[in-house]
């Protein structure tokens, strides 16, 4: 999966990327079930990926069958996945065409099986030997021709082939079917069921006392019984007794106002802290998704945040890199959990999102190709510091090589981003009073460092030390 | 003792049987108080339908409502680009190199954008050529953000579409072709190669009826004359004033505007006294100049008399006699000058600014005769090409019809020209009239067609500043409004499908650039062409002025006795160029508006500089009034029938008896703001385009307010604030005996100030030590740090009133200080002698003697910003801790801690504590660039705009040096000396101000604050700040 994001062309690719491996393997799948369109001018590129390709399979290579016609569909998906879903869908015309029961329709065509091994395998030289639907296939989709895959055996083509006929079902989805709202409503019936329950219970035993108390004030009273009521009213009532009591009149005064203010106090404290806040965004954009499920490093995006005082909304352009050819949301390979459900976050929803991105980028997805008409996405704000605290990303960032998640929380697994942290002053200051300065290898750090951890007596010089508490380093 | 005096209000009073004044005797008001015809109609008030509770009602929901609201934070949207620029990352500046070509600025300079806005001008420090961002350039930025700039085309004041314009245009030319008609384009000058290259072809497409006239508002036309007779082209001569020892200047600003500008840099060079030496600077001049006030010698003399002593210094350097009267003083100081010349040889130079040919072509006779090394005129500068006589052709062609189209482009002559009325007049003839402009003025109200034109940061251009000197000028930000430059509608009209970028690029790769690389040049803003073999030019050099002597020796005769027969007139005007407004084509700029005169100190005015002695004989007052404002006089000026009334009148020291000035710039009205139209106009004045004019000035009634910035004029001895010496005391004596170190009394011992302290010290040797250095010797009070600390700190324009309130904002003032006495020395000496209160000695009337500036006073300039104090006396009154002291020497200002008290500032020496006593931005009483969404771009991101009722002040830029810390950081990298910068320093060509860190101990700053001149502002209150200065070395012998 890596070699296919580093197929995108930009510059923040080839930053973000440089050694690091974003897709570990166990998310592969994931990432597989995606619908994948790419690149048709990068076959230098896709040459050395088949080439990847190759040695992988090398075995499948040496154990070539000729004999072997049916394929296996579950084999030709994953080689569909790896192979052609950057180019092709199964019912979609994208770069190249759909290909669903590809070989059927070719037939009619009057075109058998050889001619797609010698067409997968190497197509411009059957476009060069002049074959006539060859021909018609290669103008017919803007002389893009498609990438020759000698490396491919003919039984992964059979495979392949298999896989188009009758792609395998999908994965059995648990529930999958039922609408999300059903199923939220069926867990919490089954809440209220069991508090209706307890609340019926105890209404009755309330009842039951009730009836009790009557029925023994019957008794009394046919017996006879007087109930001293009348000596309990003598004694002063409990509120007077309490207002006469002027220690315990101050003393509660004073409580309640004590308590009082701490209330008020932690009201007004928060006033302007939105710790929490998770506005409702234009588009759904998934965190969650993006940075938790698929692994993309956070600074793929906001790649601003190495350079810059800002993090830096990514442009649609950014988005494009990769929703290019990812147009559908798979979601996981178990299926949306319960709890995607119950908000309504279908794949169908989620695939709504990417063609919101689409529409404001101005993609047509059935031309594959940018109308020029645009709309710039206008998200709501989450982190909003006041105009007169300066914060610097790439100081933290780059210099001080803080993580994301430090001040952001776990964005990877925030469905709706929020403000994880409170940005007060405090907060930062807080910070900065036990964070060391990341020194090693900062030349600039070299002197002052030495200098200052030998006059303070430290080994290590913590932020506010190196004079990150002073009022100038931020507000200017 | 009681006095009978009876004070009247009113004339009414003198009549005692007035019924009013009987009636106000007894009540307040004439008239009952009409309350009885709301309030006594019961039924009315009855039948309203809001009575008290209802009101009630509304002001307790609006409140609570109100509260409510703003508990809830407002939602901000975050709006990324849909494509994003490769070059552009949020949050970091990019730098352009371009250069600002309009006619009268001519400079190389950087462009600061930021998210694709540009948001500040500095220095292109690469560039060779002279001519550095002044204040007008710094402060240009802001004119494209000018909301009253013109969106797109008009025809006759209605917005008309591009298409409709060439439509119009071309159909017109082609009609035009042919015919016996002038097409006539009426422009600024260009110095363009592309541009001339285009005009060219523009007339072999119509014809030669097309008639290109250079028009320079303030023109050079005898300079560019005498060069031309002299030399063969049309050009001025440059100058390098570092090379000269010897500086004689009969009335040129050099320092200001004079022949373009551009030569203060190279001045101060030569002014900083080095092993011993310094120019020596001697300066006839009848205003007070920045020259004049920077000269070691400065000797006020009318025009016509500059005009003799001229006269006289070229024949006493010839050993030969003119005729002319001067006076006694006059004539040895012209001996003075004649010895110095003689004796610095070739190290000499003389320059002149008077309009007048004769004047011009002695002054390059004299230069040649000297060969003098700052003389330069192989390489004259050509940013001045107007052309006086063609101007007036052409609106006598225009009178009698015989133009049938006119483009003006980048002048505006219904304002600017001094026969403004026959060049209305001959537009009334001109069928087709269209006028590039950015904004309305007085010439696009009368013009058919106006044509939007693009700001310079929106366009194209190039410009040979020098000879062989190349510039180029490409936009910073795609134009903002619909708007066209004229060389693109040239091409457009030519049937042209090329672009004025793709058509510069062809003519510097045919014709300028050579071998060398294009992107290179556009990258760095300039192109020097390297110049013919050297050998053979050194040849020429030195043949030169043999050659010259000889042929140039009987028109300088004739010259000569022209200008030693100078007829002299009762009142002479000079007009002049303010530094903050030049021609006047910025007026619509509330920083040049707010920007203090460096001699007068006055804000948004220009004014008529009278001399002491003329103002008593015509009655014409300064005064201050109770609330501080400073009020003048009115006064009638009249050239050759042509008046201007209502000038306000400034009594300026150093003004030559007999003289006035006036400056051009402002006056402008069409197309203005209210609050911008200040001023008069003086144009009108320039009759025949020249600067000297033989005038009558009578008083006119009513009362002028000024706002002026600095009303105590002198230093009143105070000889500590700005501390100088003459260059024979600096190279003979002790520093201790010229840079006084101040002492205090300590246990009956005289210590040193320094050596007392109420407060323990930091230590600072560890990190950065920032400090800021000024060189008053270099420093010419050119303002440029001034303008361009306004743009990158966001400091508000409050306008007029507040002005003469004194709530200007400036974090940076550059004080000027006029001496008492002669010299700021015999000051102190008459301070130190005051004996006893009264008498000949006496200090009470002393100090108010002091209190006068002479009539011929020295001038010193001392820029002063924040000192941030080690030991910062507004530290320790500020109740809430707001401002504190960092440990790399800032003084650090939290304005969202601050509440307001001002105690700080009543407790700093030094005054630099600003308050905003009003919210400046989003206000309508404050309608300056801050109050519209189109000037708000030109804030800098990175520094708070401030809020009504904080204190704030200069922070030594800060956000600068964190800047720079932080890119060292992310490199991993030292910080090299001359990376730290603050927006003063970095504006500062003069080389006055340097910036750094002074534990660096091999930075220039730390090499500086070692220097002998060292010394603090007021060094005894014990504040140790972290800005110092050096004492100013005059070049005189009297001291």
């Amino acid at each position: 999966m890596s070699y296919f994001c580093f197929r995108f062309r930009g510059v923040y690719l080839l930053y973000s990327f440089t050694g690091e491996r974003i897709v570990p393997k166990e998310s592969k799948e994931t990432i597989f079930n995606m619908k994948k369109v790419t690149y048709r001018n990068q076959f230098s590129k896709v040459l050395g990926v088949s080439l990847v390709v190759c040695l992988l399979f090398s075995a499948n290579l040496f154990s070539q069958d000729e004999s072997a016609s049916a394929g296996d569909a579950v084999k030709g998906k994953s080689l569909f996945n790896q192979n052609c879903a950057a180019c092709h869908s199964l019912n979609k015309r994208m770069t190249g065409p759909a290909l669903a029961n590809v070989e059927a329709s070719l037939e009619e065509e009057g075109l058998d099986r050889q001619w797609i091994y010698a067409w997968v395998k190497n197509s411009p030289s059957v476009i060069a030997s002049g074959d006539a639907y060859a021909n018609k296939l290669y103008n017919e989709y803007n002389k893009a021709a498609m990438t020759p895959f000698p490396t491919l055996s003919n039984e992964d083509i059979d495979n392949i082939l298999a896989y188009t006929a009758a792609p395998p079902p999908a994965p059995a989805k648990p529930v999958a079917s039922v609408p999300g709202t059903e199923t939220a409503s069926s867990g919490g019936l089954s809440n209220e069921l069991v508090l209706g329950a307890l609340i019926l219970v105890f209404a009755m035993l309330v009842m039951l006392l009730f009836m009790v108390n009557k029925t023994l004030r019957r008794i009394a009273e046919a017996n006879g019984v007087v109930l001293e009521k009348e000596a309990s009213e003598k004694r002063t009532p409990i509120w007077k007794a309490f207002v006469q009591n002027q220690f315990l009149v101050l003393v509660s005064a004073l409580v309640l106002i004590l308590c009082g203010a701490y209330f008020v106090y932690g009201y007004m404290m928060q006033v302007g802290v939105d710790q929490g806040y998770a506005p409702v965004q234009p588009i759904h954009y998934s965190h969650k998704i993006h940075a938790g499920d698929n692994k993309i490093e956070c600074k793929y995006c906001h790649s601003s945040a190495r350079v810059s005082k800002t993090s830096g909304i990514p442009s649609l352009n950014v988005c494009m890199n990769c929703h290019k050819s990812i147009s559908e949301y798979a979601g996981n390979p178990e299926g949306p959990s319960q709890e995607d459900l119950a908000n309504g976050r279908t794949n169908d929803f989620y695939t709504g999102e990417i063609k919101k991105l689409y529409k404001a980028v101005g993609w047509d997805e059935s031309t594959q190709s940018y109308t020029g008409e645009s709309k710039p996405v206008e998200w709501v704000r989450v982190h909003n510091l006041p105009d007169f605290a300066y914060f610097n990303h790439s100081q933290h960032v780059s210099v001080a090589g803080v993580e994301c998640q430090t001040c952001h929380g776990p964005v990877e697994e925030m469905e709706i981003m929020e403000q994880y942290s409170p940005l007060t002053m405090g907060w930062c200051i807080n910070c900065h009073r036990e964070t060391n300065v990341k020194v090693e290898g900062n030349e600039y750090y070299e002197k002052i460092h030495a200098e200052l951890s030998k006059k303070y007596g430290v080994e290590n010089l913590t932020a506010a030390q190196m004079g990150g508490l002073e009022c100038g380093k931020c507000h200017y | 003792m009681a006095s009978n005096k009876k004070y009247w209000k009113s004339e009414a009073e003198l009549n005692p049987n007035d019924s009013i004044v009987e009636t106000l005797r007894h009540n307040e008001f004439v008239q009952d108080i009409p309350v009885d015809e709301f309030l006594g109609d019961k039924d009315n008030l009855a039948s309203s339908s809001t009575n008290r509770r209802d009101f009630l009602k509304y002001v307790g929901f609006s409140t609570a409502a109100a509260t409510l609201a703003a508990c809830e934070g407002p939602v901000t949207k975050s709006i990324p680009y849909v494509v994003q620029p490769e070059s552009i990352i949020p949050g970091v500046a990019n730098y352009y190199a371009t250069t600002i070509a309009n006619g009268f600025d001519f400079a190389s300079v950087l462009i600061r954008t930021r998210e694709g806005r540009p948001i500040s001008v500095l220095n292109n420090t690469d560039s060779k050529t002279n001519g550095s961002a002044n204040a007008r350039v710094n402060a240009s930025v802001l004119n494209l953000y000018d909301s009253t700039r013109l969106q797109g085309p008009t025809l006759n004041g209605e917005a008309i579409e591009w298409n409709d314009l060439d439509n119009a245009v071309k159909a017109k030319l082609g009609s035009l072709k042919g015919s016996g008609k002038q097409i006539a384009l009426l422009t600024q000058t260009y110095a363009s190669p592309s541009t001339s290259r285009l005009i060219a072809e523009f007339k072999n497409t119509y014809g030669s009826n097309v008639n290109h006239v250079t028009y320079d508002a303030i023109s050079e036309e005898a300079a560019l004359n005498a060069f031309e007779k002299r030399k063969g082209i049309r050009a001025l001569a440059d100058y390098d004033f570092s090379k000269a020892e010897v500086i004689v200047s009969f009335g040129a600003d050099f320092l200001g505007d004079w022949q373009g500008g551009g030569f203060d840099a190279g001045y101060s060079k030569g002014r900083i006294p080095q092993k011993g030496k310094m120019s020596k600077h001697i300066q006839f001049e009848a205003n007070m100049s920045l020259s004049g006030a920077n000269a070691d010698n400065r000797i006020p003399l009318k025009p016509s008399e500059q005009k003799v002593a001229l006269a006289k210094l070229y024949a006493k350097l010839n050993n030969s006699s003119v005729g002319g009267e001067l006076s006694e003083s006059v004539n040895s100081a012209l001996d003075l000058a004649v010895a110095k010349i003689k004796k610095a040889g070739s190290k000499a130079v003389v320059v002149t600014g008077l309009d007048d040919e004769d004047a011009q072509s002695v002054v390059l006779a004299i230069n040649e005769m000297l060969g003098s090394d700052a003389f330069n005129a192989d390489q004259p500068i050509l940013t001045r090409q107007g052309d006086v006589k063609a101007v007036n052709a052409l609106i006598d062609a225009m009178k009698s019809g015989r133009v049938g189209a006119i483009f003006i482009d980048g002048v505006n002559p219904v304002y600017s020209l001094p026969n403004a009325v026959d060049f209305e007049e001959g537009l009334k003839n001109v069928s087709l009239s269209v006028n590039f402009s950015t904004n309305e003025n007085e010439t696009t109200a009368v013009s058919q067609y106006v044509a939007a034109a693009s700001h310079y940061l929106e366009s194209w251009g190039d410009v040979e500043i020098k000879k062989g000197h190349f510039a180029l000028t490409q936009p910073t930000i795609k134009e903002l409004f619909d708007t066209r430059q004229l060389q693109s509608s040239l091409l457009q009209w030519m049937g042209s499908d090329k672009s004025y970028y793709e058509y510069i690029k062809e003519t510097w790769s045919s014709s300028v650039l050579g071998e060398s690389e294009w992107n290179q040049a556009l990258h760095d803003g300039f192109y020097v062409k390297s110049q013919p073999s050297s050998v053979e030019e050194l040849v020429d050099v030195a043949l030169a002025p043999v050659v010259e002597e000889t042929t140039a020796v009987v028109p300088i005769a004739s010259s000569l006795r022209a200008l030693a027969n100078a007829s002299n007139s009762e009142m002479e005007l000079t007009l002049y160029s303010k530094t903050g407004m030049g021609d006047g084509q910025m007026a619509n700029n509330p920083w040049l508006q707010e920007f203090p005169d460096p001699i007068t100190r006055v804000s948004w005015d220009n004014y008529v500089t009278v001399s002491k002695v003329d103002a008593d004989k015509l009655g014409f007052v300064n005064e201050n009034v109770a609330n501080g404002g400073l009020d003048g006089s009115y006064a009638k000026i009249t050239v050759n029938g042509v008046s201007v009334d209502r000038v306000p009148v400034i009594i300026q020291p150093g003004q030559a008896v007999g003289s006035i000035g006036l400056s051009f710039g402002y006056g402008k009205k069409a197309g203005m703001k209210a609050e911008m139209q200040t001023g008069v106009n003086a144009y009108p004045l320039y009759q025949n385009f020249s600067n000297v004019q033989s005038v009558s000035i009578e008083k006119s009634e009513g009362n002028h307010e000024f706002a002026c910035v600095q009303l105590h004029k002198t230093l009143m001895g105070r000889g500590d604030i700005i501390k100088e010496t003459t260059l024979e005391i600096f190279n003979t004596k002790d520093a201790e005996e010229w840079n006084v170190q101040p002492v205090v009394s300590l246990d009956h011992q005289e210590v040193a100030a320094t050596s007392v302290d109420l407060w323990d010290s930091f230590d600072r040797t560890i990190g950065h030590h920032f400090n800021l250095s000024i060189d008053l010797n270099a420093c010419t009070g050119c303002g440029a740090c001034v303008i361009a600390c306004h743009a990158e700190n966001n400091v508000p324009v409050v306008g007029k009133d507040e002005v003469r309130k004194s709530r200007d904002m400036h974090w940076l003032r550059i004080d000027r200080y006029y001496s008492s006495e002669d010299t700021f020395e015999e000051d102190n000496v008459k301070k130190d002698e005051f004996d006893g209160l009264t008498g000949d000695k006496g200090s009470l009337g002393g100090f108010g003697e002091l209190e006068h500036p002479a009539s011929n006073p020295q001038v010193a300039f001392q820029p002063v910003m924040c000192q941030h104090c080690n030991h910062a006396p507004c530290e320790t009154v500020c109740p809430v801790a707001a401002t504190s002291h960092g440990r790399q020497g800032q003084n650090h200002m939290a304005y969202n801690r601050c509440v307001g008290t001002r105690y700080c500032a009543n407790n700093c020496p030094y005054k630099v504590r600003r308050f905003n006593w009003f919210l400046y931005n989003n206000n309508d009483e404050f309608d300056y660039h801050m109050n519209n969404d189109l000037g708000k771009m030109v804030i800098n991101p990175d520094v708070t705009v401030r809020s009504r009722g904080v204190m704030e002040k200069c922070s030594m830029c800060m956000q600068m040096t964190q800047k720079t810390i932080l890119d060292a950081k992310r490199d991993g990298r030292v910080i090299k000396d001359g990376e730290f910068q603050t927006a003063c320093s970095a504006a500062c060509s003069s080389g006055a101000m340097i910036f750094g860190d002074v534990n660096d101990k091999h930075s220039k700053v730390a090499e500086l604050k070692e220097s002998d001149r060292m010394y603090h502002l007021l060094e005894h209150v014990g504040t140790k700040p972290n800005v110092f200065y050096h004492v100013k070395v005059r070049n005189t012998e009297e001291v």
